[in-house]
């Protein structure tokens, strides 16, 4: 059974820059006894995570809200075990796929067919699940005959293609999902929400993070919002969703939809039945997470 | 030599039918468990954890450092070759230019300039490398959780893979030159052994260290300037008089006399084999006290 277990998890982000990063400030600091290049000590550390705590049995779909910075993206890495927290403890049991970056690792100079072998070594698989994986991806893909050209040579739709068709070839126990990972690509966006839907109810955990409503609300069993790295609220959809909403118009501004029109449309084509405008879609920029 | 990578090459599938997802599963296995404020064991666990994973990956690191080498001579007719090649003409030149003003008789010289040239090309490579080895990652390593030392095996392997490409010189010189050495090359091959673990040691250091200190890779590139010069990496270790035996504290010395000296028919000291052992002991102490210290940090530096 998989199942995912945060236990007052906190994570710092020490923001380095200029001189906290020169090596021979922080000598000179040292040997001067701290009178030259004094900033050398001082680390601006930002919290990402505050006191987390929550469990995830099999079954569970949480999703993520929270505006902009209040550690959705954090929380998905730190359950992915890229940042490691500094208070508390992350457990998670079962096979774990974190989409996270779509060009994960993704390499401009090799072919669509190399890219695709290393991602199945990354995963483990061997010989014979590689080349089901490369089948697989190039069919979803349309790659043909690219599939043995350099990744550089494609088109920006080729790109995208291949990166969602890597990262939803392989199924997962857990799956850590990011919420501009369902844009995508005019043409495809029907196929892509199909295999989404397959990949997303295979897997027996799902943490959502998201900014729309309705992609929310058909995706998941329970809501978590996050506001400046501390859970605010945990429960269920409809009931976490209304007063994070309520509140975030309390405030007057447009958290609800602070990630603009390109989330939005993301959201729409997965919460709608059938995307109506896909011409719209084409628009989606996918690579603003950093 | 071919290039091409190996299974990668297929014949077509028909494709009409759907192709069932692949599953991965782990079931009830914990696949992470990270826990804050760890003692030093605790730390030295998730150390361990870490080479394990990677180890695991192998042939994943072994596939990336092929691709490394290969990418970076694509479209070039000789491939990795091109390195060989210029090594070649390095040596040459630099071989008839210091036997000239060494006065030294060429086919004494070239058999150990080529060894030292070759060795000190790799060590070179590898530290300007390594000091990137965590920084030009960074995108990767906020996407994924891969183990750190596969990022450190990559490097190593690739540099390996490149000092594979160069031994062609030295073998030719040594069948110019009729320098064959005879059974005594077994010597260097602990000789290397050491060198792969040192390498592992200092790549995983110095990207670790530069991931958190960006004014350190031109700080290396100085010290190994100086380091090139003061040690007898292209002057022969006989042509010091003065103070001979202090060159054992030079570990570039040391280092380079157990691999050097089996390969021209000697065989190095004991006390050259003691420096380069405690030099070696040194840097793997520390490496592996500083890798089990940062590990869990090394995401946030990037």
């Amino acid at each position: 059974m998989a199942s995912v277990d945060a236990e007052h998890v906190s994570v710092d982000f020490p923001l380095y820059h200029g001189s906290a990063r020169s090596l021979k400030r922080a000598m000179f600091a040292a040997a001067s006894g701290g009178r030259i290049g004094k900033d050398a000590h001082k680390r601006v550390v930002v919290q990402g995570l505050r006191d987390v705590s929550f469990h995830l049995g099999a079954g569970d779909r949480l999703g993520l809200v929270g505006s902009n910075g209040a550690g959705k993206t954090t929380l998905l890495r730190t359950l992915a075990g890229i940042y490691e927290p500094v208070r508390g403890r992350i457990r998670v049991q079962g096979s774990l796929n974190a989409l996270l970056d779509p060009n994960l690792g993704m390499n401009p100079d090799l072919t669509g067919r190399e890219n695709i072998s290393l991602r199945g070594l990354f995963a483990g698989l061997g010989r014979a699940a590689i080349r089901r994986l490369e089948d697989d991806v190039r069919d979803f893909a349309d790659l043909d005959e690219f599939m043995d050209l350099p990744v550089r040579t494609y088109s920006s739709g080729m790109v995208v293609r291949l990166g969602f068709a890597l990262a939803t070839a392989i199924h997962p126990e857990v799956l850590l999902m990011d919420e501009w990972f369902l844009a995508g690509d005019a043409g495809f966006m029907e196929k892509a929400r199909t295999r989404l839907e397959t990949l997303v109810r295979s897997a027996e955990i799902l943490v959502l993070s998201s900014h729309i409503k309705d992609v929310v609300t058909r995706w998941c069993t329970r809501v978590i919002w996050l506001d400046k790295g501390r859970i605010m609220e945990d429960g269920a959809p409809d009931e976490v969703l209304g007063h994070y909403l309520a509140a975030s118009e309390a405030h007057g501004d447009e958290k609800a939809d602070a990630k603009p029109e390109h989330a939005a449309l993301a959201g729409k084509a997965l919460a709608q039945p059938a995307p109506r405008d896909e011409a719209a879609l084409t628009s989606v920029d996918r690579g603003d997470r950093r | 030599m071919g290039y091409a990578t190996p299974r990668m090459t297929r014949a077509p599938l028909p494709s009409a039918a759907p192709i069932p997802p692949l599953r991965l599963h782990t079931t009830g296995e914990t696949t992470l468990d990270l826990i804050a404020g760890l003692g030093y064991f605790g730390r030295q666990r998730q150390a361990i954890a870490d080479i394990r994973g990677a180890l695991r990956l192998w042939r994943l690191g072994a596939t990336l450092a092929w691709l490394d080498v290969k990418g970076r001579y694509r479209g070039s007719m000789l491939g990795p070759l091109w390195l060989t090649l210029s090594t070649a003409v390095m040596v040459a030149a630099l071989g008839f230019l210091y036997s000239t003003l060494f006065h030294m008789v060429l086919r004494e010289y070239l058999p150990f300039l080529v060894l030292s040239l070759v060795l000190w090309g790799y060590l070179q490579t590898l530290v300007t490398e390594a000091c990137l080895g965590f920084t030009q990652n960074d995108s990767m390593i906020r996407a994924v959780r891969m183990p750190f030392s596969l990022y450190g095996g990559r490097i190593v392997l690739r540099n390996v893979i490149v000092l594979g490409h160069n031994v062609i010189v030295i073998f030719v010189v040594f069948v110019i030159f009729n320098a064959w050495p005879g059974a005594r090359v077994a010597l260097a091959l602990p000789a290397l052994l050491l060198w792969l673990i040192d390498s592992l040691a200092l790549t995983m250091s110095l990207a670790a260290v530069c991931a958190r200190f960006r004014d350190i890779p031109p700080i290396m590139g100085s010290i190994m300037q100086i380091a090139f010069f003061v040690s007898p990496v292209i002057w022969r270790p006989e042509l010091i008089h003065r103070g001979a035996a202090l060159l054992p504290l030079n570990p570039f010395y040391s280092l380079f006399e157990i691999v050097r000296a089996p390969l021209l028919g000697d065989i190095p000291g004991g006390i050259i084999w003691l420096s380069a052992l405690a030099y070696s002991g040194v840097l793997l102490i520390l490496s592996w006290l500083l890798f089990v210290r940062v590990r869990g940090r090394l995401a946030f530096w990037v």
